[in-house]
């Protein structure tokens, strides 16, 4: 459409999902992610989809699994505890090779938590959103408009690699509201779905959707095939985005809205002369370690900044092969840092090590 | 028209779509009444946004002189729709009183859970729309938000605040292009375009001036 409208995060996740095609999406409320649903219940009916509100966040990812079984594009989204709930499900969807599109707008943790805006999810998101071997993609946006390509994006690399792609934002993303612009996200070439459960119509052998495998020899075959994809996905689809990291003596490592914050301190460390640059990670997995392994040469130092507890300062560390210091700042709990909370940190650092 | 003059009445409600700027303008309104000298209360009545809510400026108003009303856990992780405790004072405090209500049938079933107190206390309430908002961008669907909000309230609109922006990325031809679709609007709801707003880093002949007072985090 090439014109700019307001919207909030959450209504482009939505936005942006009918117009890749998703015409299902199945959830269950809670805040700060509603708008979404809300937003799904009012446009769906009016543009040939469905909107349903399931009885729990259970039963709405089971039924993304039915939906998907059929090779439909599908979504379903929540915040922290509800993704926690939906781990079962997401587990089921991976062993059985199942593409769609799930979103966390997190919020603080652990258990209920609070609604305001959290990074805390990052370790369960790229380390285990279910039980056994397995991945999804994980993607990150930190503005309106880059959900607006994000989500597009996300089921062509769910329906490419067979595997379900997370949107994870937060609250602050999903509540704030700015220009996007839905321009055309360039098309991918996606493979027909010809392992889909949609009626052999009595003229090929049925397909089957399962996850379950009776001999382990067979299992672990299927884990192995699953694993050389992964490999394929790790080599191909990595995203990231640099900032003054060209001559930076530290560069920092945050996503989503924390790299926006992060970017107008790192902005202000260099007015003050301090050679901060800006590493953002937009697929949390595959991450994109060869990238910053080539910074690690360079750089003195780094620091990873987030809505949590440090989760991230770990595959920092393996994709550096710990050739440099890996620092934390954090806020958590539903608090964001600010850029000054940021900038002192680096203050702080560049005293001692930069 | 300035913003000052829509206060006529004891209560003023700011209602609009959501994101049409109506914490934005309900903020705006409240200092200047309290800077022309006359008491002044802000009410936060938006019952349905977790954040981003007049709340986030009690501090700044309270400095100004505008007395703030605010739901007792605004901004907290307390997620339960909830009214200011003295909310009475809407009505009855002295001076004037700006509402700053959540957008659409249901952000406004808290003005017909009071309609008799505001015909009683005497109320004005306008229409904020952004023609930038998306769904609500076409006069047509801002008119059904207006007409939803009538029904839940029990109230009348006295006038159409243009709003329409793009945030950061406004420009004077952002504010100008709009204009045109507010009449629209106007014509369509049979009440009056009262002003349009502009940001305060443009000057724009004919418009009010609006200071962006939205949390920033970066």
């Amino acid at each position: 459409m090439g014109e700019k409208l307001l919207m909030k995060g959450n209504e482009a996740i939505a936005e942006a999902a009918i117009r890749s095609g998703c015409k299902l999406f199945f959830g269950y409320p809670i805040t700060p992610q509603t708008e979404l649903a809300e937003y799904m219940a009012k446009q769906m009916p009016k543009r040939g989809g469905l909107s349903l509100q399931a009885e729990s966040e259970i039963a709405a990812i089971n039924m993304v699994l039915g939906a998907a079984s059929t090779g439909a594009r599908v979504i379903t989204s929540s915040s922290s505890p509800g993704i926690s709930l939906k781990c079962e499900g997401i587990s089921y969807i991976i062993g059985s090779d199942l593409p769609c599109v799930i979103v966390n707008v997190q919020r603080g943790g652990p258990g209920l938590g609070g609604i305001q805006p959290a990074q805390s999810d990052y370790n369960q998101a790229t380390k285990a959103l279910g039980h056994g071997d397995g991945h999804a993609i994980v993607l990150a946006p930190n503005s309106v408009q880059e959900i607006a390509t994000l989500v597009g994006e996300a089921f062509d690399l769910a329906d490419i690699y067979r595997m379900p792609c997370m949107i994870l934002a937060d609250g602050a993303l999903g509540q704030m509201m700015e220009p996007v612009d839905f321009e055309a996200k360039p098309a991918r070439e996606i493979p027909e779905k010809d392992w889909a459960c949609c009626g052999h119509g009595g003229k090929r052998v049925h397909n089957i959707v399962n996850s379950l495998y009776i001999e382990p020899e067979e299992l672990e075959r299927i884990v192995l095939e699953r694993f050389e994809r992964y490999k394929k996905l790790e080599e191909n689809e990595v995203k990231y985005e640099e900032y003054l990291t060209e001559d930076a003596d530290i560069v920092i490592v945050a996503y989503g809205i924390t790299a926006r914050i992060a970017k107008t301190a790192v902005r202000n460390a260099r007015k003050k002369g301090i050679k901060a640059g800006l590493f953002r990670p937009i697929t949390l997995y595959p991450y994109p370690k060869k990238q910053l392994n080539a910074l690690a040469d360079k750089a003195k130092c780094f620091l990873s900044v987030e809505m949590n507890m440090g989760q991230m300062v770990n595959d920092i560390k393996i994709a550096i092969d710990c050739k440099k210091p890996v620092y934390h700042y954090g806020r958590t709990g539903g608090m964001i840092p600010s850029p000054e909370d940021i900038l002192a940190k680096i203050e702080e650092i560049s005293g001692g090590n930069a | 028209m300035t913003l000052r003059e829509l206060a006529t009445e004891k209560v003023t409600v700011i209602s609009g779509p959501y994101g049409s700027g109506k914490t934005n303008i309900a903020v705006n309104l409240a200092m200047d009444i309290a800077k022309s000298g006359k008491v002044c209360r802000i009410a936060d009545l938006d019952i349905v946004n977790p954040y981003f809510r007049s709340a986030d400026n009690a501090k700044m108003l309270e400095k100004m002189g505008v007395q703030t009303m605010i739901p007792l856990f605004a901004n907290t992780n307390v997620d339960i729709p909830a009214l200011p405790p003295n909310y009475q004072m809407l009505f009855t405090g002295e001076g004037y009183s700006v509402a700053d209500v959540g957008g659409d049938g249901d952000g406004a079933a808290v003005l017909g859970l009071s309609h008799d107190d505001y015909i009683e206390a005497g109320y004005k309430m306008y229409f904020v729309y952004n023609r930038y908002r998306y769904i609500t961008s076409e006069p047509e669907g801002a008119l059904e938000v207006l007409n939803e909000i009538k029904r839940a309230s029990g109230l009348e609109f006295h006038g159409i605040i243009n709003n329409s922006n793009l945030g950061a990325e406004t420009t004077r031809e952002t504010v100008l292009n709009a204009i045109p679709y507010a009449e629209r609007l106007s014509e369509l709801a049979g009440i009056p375009l009262l002003l349009t707003t502009a940001p305060d880093w443009l000057d724009i002949e004919n418009t009010v001036t609006i200071t962006d007072i939205t949390k920033k985090l970066f």
